[in-house]
């Protein structure tokens, strides 16, 4: 671990430490709706005949609390830390950081309160309904005005390539929200709203919006985190800066075309279906250009991964993050899609994705910040550290193995044919055979949420011991 | 499609796909004035970036995934809706409303749906042939079929996949979709209504009354039917619902037990298709009842419905 420095006094570093613990928050919480619908899927009961308790609404909390509540909250700390840092210069717009923080922490609790009663858009990872919707526009204007403003009056010559990153992610999200979320209130004084498209044009805008939050939120956005702490935890350069312009262009202008996957073989016209999966075999090399860049930036620091826990945290993230973003490509062939299309297969895809790279970058970044932004010179327990690293590994590998057996099992399942043409499997004996998988991935998720709790001791530790009583600590 | 969105589509596509491959040849060279391998001149909090080449596995892997990406598009439906690719492949045809139609698209047309539907046809149409017709080529008496137990068990597994949606796996429906193996008929359990039933569908509706009968009204006919089936009712409400039931005995007959005819359920019986209980019988009376079955002829076809008739048919028939 390198040697903490102190913070410069002029950052702005409270809106930085508001957003790291709100992330540790978030993360615990959604997590944890995530374990219990998956425990629903096992025993139905636990929705205990309860509205808002059951899958259909509960479902929609955990994604957008781990993605906009955990994933945002991750991002908005980071970047606002980056952008400051490498741009040599205090947050832009004075109280309006502080404003982002609670504004945003406004949207995770109306988002909390009407998700469970049952509004919704019906739009995946867009549930939230128009008031909503206008709070985050609100919102992420204000952040791009701070994130964009930090840049402009920047002291470095350059912009380092993690804010390339994290600006494409701020605008193209909104303008993603914004264009997806145009709806048409039933009253001002109802909830309710209807999407302004209709039929396969709205399912393609949905799509373009949700596989872009995919690709501009949880990839742009979480590689501008990989390009600031991975060199800087392992304390070597960046391994290329060539590939850096050639994979962030290349990764921006692709991924906005790769949506139209989603909806292979459905009413999307297949022209559309053509270039959606055209796109998506693109990416698969600027994907892995920021694999590569992060992984080679190692070389010659590969002996700090015995002793760095940490390190293990972004070592290991960008290797999911190799893995599912060649396992994207793949499964936008259409001849992949008809197997893998609707089966848990996808949810291991998303997981290996969220748990595997966007959990554990994040995990890493935390545990790199935390005793920086609280005055110490380490975390309080790195073999703490250590453990969390092993039980979210483990419970990753269980969750996206389980469901990669039952997604490909499904369908097999759904498409054996008998000799006379009729199927040999109906819906139901596919559900029951994905029962033991169901089960592993309860565990899986139940092993990696644990690791989040032993986090959240291990920073309240750290945040509440006296300033800089913590030691420097490497693992034995 | 209108040539305006077909240029735009093809301009900005191709400007992104052919901006990737110009951009992976200029920074396959080394323009930046630093020797390979050594700091660019900026550092970023103490974060240097080398000037190291793209690896060659990578830029090859890049530069393939673009000439495939682009051969794709030309070979199949892209840019624009107004032109199938060179191998003028289509997934369906979207304007095909009904089987006869497919049928005669799948000689000329290049819709792979069509030519799967019209090879699994070819392959396994023979397979329900066998099982359904006779030696002169015509149907088979479905009393027959359904003592064919290889033909009952083709029909089971089209069942299974098509009306156990709401029928059930075991047939024995659920509130709204009637049990088939109770051998309680709306329409009547004669083979050929059965047949009729799965091949054009059925409508079953049952009038509102509320505004006819008033609550007090409700309340009494549900009484008089209630008793119907034998329940323990109310006496002098079920002697004025007996009045009242002139109105329902058009569709349910003057003694309650139902009109295959119409569809009219047999209220005598203590089946409930919509539930037995007092509520749920006022509610019936007071608001009316839509039951829809689908018609499957255009769907799966007089053969496979022929299977599927016996299936259930033989249901109600063993034991």
């Amino acid at each position: 671990m390198t040697t903490a420095t102190t913070i410069q006094p002029d950052y702005n570093m409270k809106v930085v430490r508001q957003f790291t613990l709100t992330t540790i928050l978030w993360g615990i919480i959604g997590m944890a709706v995530g374990v219990l619908i998956a425990a629903q899927l096992i025993w139905p009961a636990l929705n205990f005949d309860t509205p808002w308790l059951t899958y259909s609404r509960l479902r929609p909390l955990h994604t957008n609390a781990v993605i906009f509540a955990f994933g945002v909250s991750a991002l908005m700390a980071t970047s606002f830390y980056v952008v400051q840092r490498t741009c040599q210069t205090k947050l832009f717009g004075g109280p309006l950081a502080s404003w982002v923080f609670w504004g945003w922490q406004l949207v995770i609790l109306s988002a909390v309160v009407s998700l469970p009663l049952g509004y919704t858009t019906a739009k995946e990872y867009a549930e939230l309904e128009w008031p909503i919707g206008i709070l985050i526009t609100l919102v992420w204007v204000m952040y791009a005005v701070v994130f964009f403003g930090t840049l402009v009056k920047r002291k470095t010559s350059h912009i380092y390539v993690a804010n390339w990153f994290f600006g494409a992610f701020i605008l193209t999200v909104a303008v993603l929200h914004i264009v997806n979320n145009l709806a048409i209130p039933l009253s001002m004084s109802s909830m309710k709203s209807y999407s302004i498209y209709a039929g396969a044009v709205d399912a393609m805008v949905q799509w373009w919006y949700g596989h872009n939050a995919v690709g501009f939120l949880l990839t742009a956005g979480f590689l501008g985190m990989m390009y600031y702490f991975v060199p800087k935890q392992a304390n070597r350069p960046v391994y290329s800066y060539r590939l850096s312009i050639v994979h962030f262009w290349a990764l921006i202008a692709v991924y906005i075309w790769a949506g139209p996957h989603h909806l292979h073989y459905t009413a999307l016209p297949d022209w559309a279906q053509s270039l959606g999966m055209v796109m998506s075999l693109i990416l698969f090399a600027p994907s892995w250009g920021g694999m590569i860049n992060g992984i080679m930036t190692l070389s010659g620091a590969w002996h700090k991964l015995r002793t760095d826990p940490i390190l293990r945290f972004l070592v290991v993230s960008l290797s999911f993050y190799g893995m599912s973003t060649f396992e994207g490509p793949m499964m936008a062939i259409k001849t992949v899609n008809a197997l893998s299309h609707y089966t848990d297969w996808t949810i291991g895809h998303v997981h290996s994705g969220a748990l595997g790279w966007v959990a554990m970058i994040t995990i890493g970044a935390v545990y790199h910040l935390v005793p920086r932004l609280f005055n110490q010179k380490g975390m309080y327990s790195v073999a703490l550290i250590n453990l969390h690293f092993w039980l979210a590994t483990i419970g990753t590998v269980l969750y996206i193995v389980a469901m990669w057996i039952s997604g490909v099992m499904q369908g097999l399942m759904w498409r054996a044919v008998n000799d006379d043409g009729t199927l040999t499997y109906t819906f139901v004996e596919s559900l029951e055979k994905s029962y033991p998988f169901y089960t592993i991935r309860f565990i899986g998720g139940l092993v990696f949420l644990s690791g989040m709790l032993i986090m959240a001791y291990n920073t309240y530790k750290t945040v509440t011991a006296k300033d800089g009583t913590i030691k420097l600590q490497e693992l034995g | 499609m209108s040539i305006f969105w077909t240029i735009w589509i093809t301009v900005i596509t191709l400007i992104v796909i052919i901006g990737c491959a110009v951009l992976l040849r200029i920074t396959s060279k080394n323009t930046t004035g630093v020797e390979e391998g050594q700091p660019m001149p900026h550092t970023f909090d103490g974060i240097q970036e080398l000037n190291n080449p793209l690896p060659k596995w990578w830029t090859g892997l890049f530069w393939f995934t673009i000439v495939i990406g682009l051969l794709y598009t030309f070979a199949f439906p892209s840019y624009t809706a107004n032109w199938n690719g060179l191998l003028d492949w289509t997934s369906s045809e979207q304007s095909v409303m009904s089987k006869e139609e497919s049928a005669k698209l799948a000689e000329t047309s290049h819709s792979q749906y069509q030519r799967e539907m019209n090879a699994a046809e070819e392959k396994y149409g023979a397979v329900f042939k066998e099982l359904a017709y006779d030696e002169n080529g015509v149907y088979k008496d479905l009393t027959l079929v359904a003592e064919d137990p290889e033909a009952v068990k083709v029909g089971q597994r089209l069942f299974l996949q098509n009306c156990a949606q709401c029928h059930g796996s075991d047939a024995r429906g659920s509130t709204g979709f009637p049990n088939l193996a109770d051998n309680d008929w709306l329409y009547g359990g004669e083979p050929q209504a059965i047949k009729d039933s799965i091949m054009h569908g059925r409508q079953g509706i049952m009038a509102a009354w509320k505004d006819i009968l008033g609550e007090q009204g409700i309340k009494e006919t549900a009484a008089y039917v209630l008793k119907l089936s034998g329940r323990r009712v109310n006496a002098i409400e079920a002697q004025a619902g007996e009045e009242r039931f002139v109105m329902c005995a058009a569709c349910h007959g003057a003694d309650g037990t139902g009109n295959h005819a119409l569809g009219a359920p047999n209220l005598t019986n203590k089946i409930w298709l919509y539930g037995g209980s007092r509520k749920a019988v006022e509610d019936t009376i007071r608001n009316g009842r839509s039951g829809v079955m689908p018609a499957w002829s255009e769907i799966l076809g007089e053969d496979k419905i022929h299977l599927i008739s016996a299936f259930v048919y033989s249901l109600s028939q063993e034991k």
